[in-house]
């Protein structure tokens, strides 16, 4: 799937991060980020593993508190909501998970039934198949719909993770590796619902990825997380682009292995 | 990970007195605050009604069997073990007033929480933990739902609502135990056992019974809970979680067994 180059409002970010610092215990991981994702793009983090690429996107979400700096979603500073506040934010923020996070006890239908009965508490039984019904066809999984998350595949369980993010319609989508641990064939797939999710559902997403392939094909600019900074941040071909060894090596480690 | 739990600052670098004393006395207080978001969670909407049925279903219908049949063996072995003893002063008469205060007292209750702090402890350790090293719980957390109130408040409230219920119906089964034995060895009628059985208890007993009861419930749910909702380390942090919520709900029941025995008897 060819991507389309889309025209991104630069004045109007929808999150806005500066100064981030965030450590465990002595381990430092975020020294002082700062970053700006605009309405409508795709934003591709990179970087090593244990980089904190995932922190980033818990930060963003409200999963983790940050130590220092401020994180500005849709207008709202996340550390300082309060718990409704927070909540209602969750509602226009989607996460899908590395591992999917499906509910292992419930089956695909009530694992997208989920969130969307415990949000809207007054919908009416056939408009919750309905809208279940078309966030599976959208993921090309409706076959799946009475099936339990232990008979589904890798790719099938991310799938659906992302289908159960969708159902609340999220105004910003956050991927945390959404192609680890998936044969290449499927991480095409995954790469090309990531596009197509974009365009059908307007969002703008964050996604964390150490998959230059994926990088490629999903990022409209890449943000490269080196030593707890964003040290370069461009398009795929401006980045790599770079004389910085430590791009270079992550560049020719990915592409010549 | 919830905000409100986030501790992943709070490692400190020295100690106090030791690692281990600042463990359990950073352990116990992250206890009391998890008992005292329960009860600032507990009245707050929504209010998960269906969520809470089901859990008592989980708690309550499904231990029976294996309440039924503990509770009948427990009956009819403390009949058949104080009969000797008795028979030796010839007092077998007094076997019916001996087991019921004996059933009703102490054997309901203890049998009944240790019980559930096996079956019921052990499977909330286990099935939160998981939840939790799987990132279900983060899960739930970002699709707005709080999941400790769907999650543990739920089984907090299931396992004090359902404990004290279950720990009448043991005693009720031990009774019935109790009576096959006694019946089958002295031919003592069902009316006079029965008659003997409620005369012999107060209402302190039943009212104590009932307390310990909700006690032992409420532990067994916040132990199970905690150990599960805080686990960590993969799969390993599960099964520790597991076994932490079994070993530390039998140790607390009995603690608090002496506890209330002892206030108990100060009122009698």
């Amino acid at each position: 799937m060819i991507k389309e180059q889309k025209v991104i409002d630069k004045n109007n970010p929808v999150i806005s991060i500066r100064g981030l610092q965030k450590a465990f215990g002595s381990l430092h991981i975020l020294r002082g980020v700062d970053l700006d994702v605009y309405r409508g793009e795709n934003l591709v983090v990179l970087g090593r593993s244990g980089t904190g690429k995932s922190v980033l996107i818990k930060i963003i979400s409200g999963l983790l508190l940050p130590d220092q700096g401020i994180v500005n979603v849709l207008g709202k500073e996340v550390a300082e909501l309060r718990n409704k506040e927070l909540m209602d934010l969750r509602l226009k923020v989607g996460f899908s998970f590395q591992n999917s996070a499906l509910y292992d006890s419930m089956t695909v239908r009530e694992n997208l039934e989920f969130p969307l009965v415990r949000n809207s508490r007054n919908l009416k039984r056939s408009q919750i198949n309905d809208e279940v019904e078309s966030v599976l066809d959208a993921v090309g999984l409706l076959q799946t719909i009475e099936q339990m998350p232990s008979e589904l595949s890798g790719g099938q369980r991310k799938r659906i993770g992302i289908a159960r993010t969708l159902i609340l319609r999220p105004e910003i989508m956050l991927y945390d590796e959404p192609t680890a641990g998936l044969d290449p064939i499927t991480c095409i797939e995954i790469n090309n619902l990531i596009n197509e999710v974009q365009e059908k559902y307007k969002t703008t997403a964050i996604i964390i990825t150490h998959d230059l392939t994926c990088a490629k094909e999903t990022g409209d600019r890449i943000a490269m997380l080196l030593d707890g900074q964003f040290a370069i941040q461009g398009t795929f071909d401006e980045v790599f682009a770079s004389q910085d060894a430590r791009v270079q090596s992550f560049y020719n480690y990915n592409f010549t292995k | 990970m919830d905000p409100n739990t986030d501790n992943s600052n709070i490692e400190p670098t020295k100690y106090f007195l030791s690692k281990k004393m600042d463990g359990m006395f950073i352990e116990v207080y992250e206890i009391y605050k998890f008992i005292l978001r329960f009860f600032k969670e507990v009245f707050l909407p929504p209010y998960e009604f269906k969520e809470i049925i089901h859990q008592c279903y989980e708690v309550g219908y499904k231990s029976l069997p294996l309440i039924s049949l503990t509770g009948f063996i427990t009956g009819v072995v403390f009949t058949d073990q104080s009969r000797p003893s008795l028979a030796n002063f010839g007092a077998t008469s007094w076997i019916p007033s001996l087991i019921s205060i004996a059933i009703v007292r102490a054997l309901a209750p203890l049998v009944t929480a240790l019980i559930a702090a096996g079956k019921v402890g052990s499977n909330m350790g286990a099935e939160l933990g998981s939840m939790k090293v799987t990132e279900q719980i983060d899960a739930m957390e970002v699709s707005a739902t709080n999941p400790f109130k769907y999650l543990v408040v739920t089984r907090i409230l299931a396992t004090t609502f359902m404990i004290p219920l279950l720990v009448m119906y043991t005693a009720f089964v031990a009774l019935m135990g109790g009576y096959l034995s006694v019946h089958s060895h002295e031919q003592t009628s069902f009316a006079m056992f029965f008659s003997q059985v409620f005369e012999s208890l107060s209402f302190l007993d039943l009212f104590s019974t009932s307390f310990k009861s909700t006690v032992f419930g409420f532990t067994i749910g916040v132990v199970g809970c905690y150990c599960g909702y805080n686990s960590t380390k993969g799969t390993e942090g599960v099964g520790k979680a597991a076994n932490s919520a079994v070993v530390a709900a039998m140790f607390l029941i009995f603690v608090e067994e002496i506890v209330i025995v002892a206030i108990v008897n100060a009122f009698r």
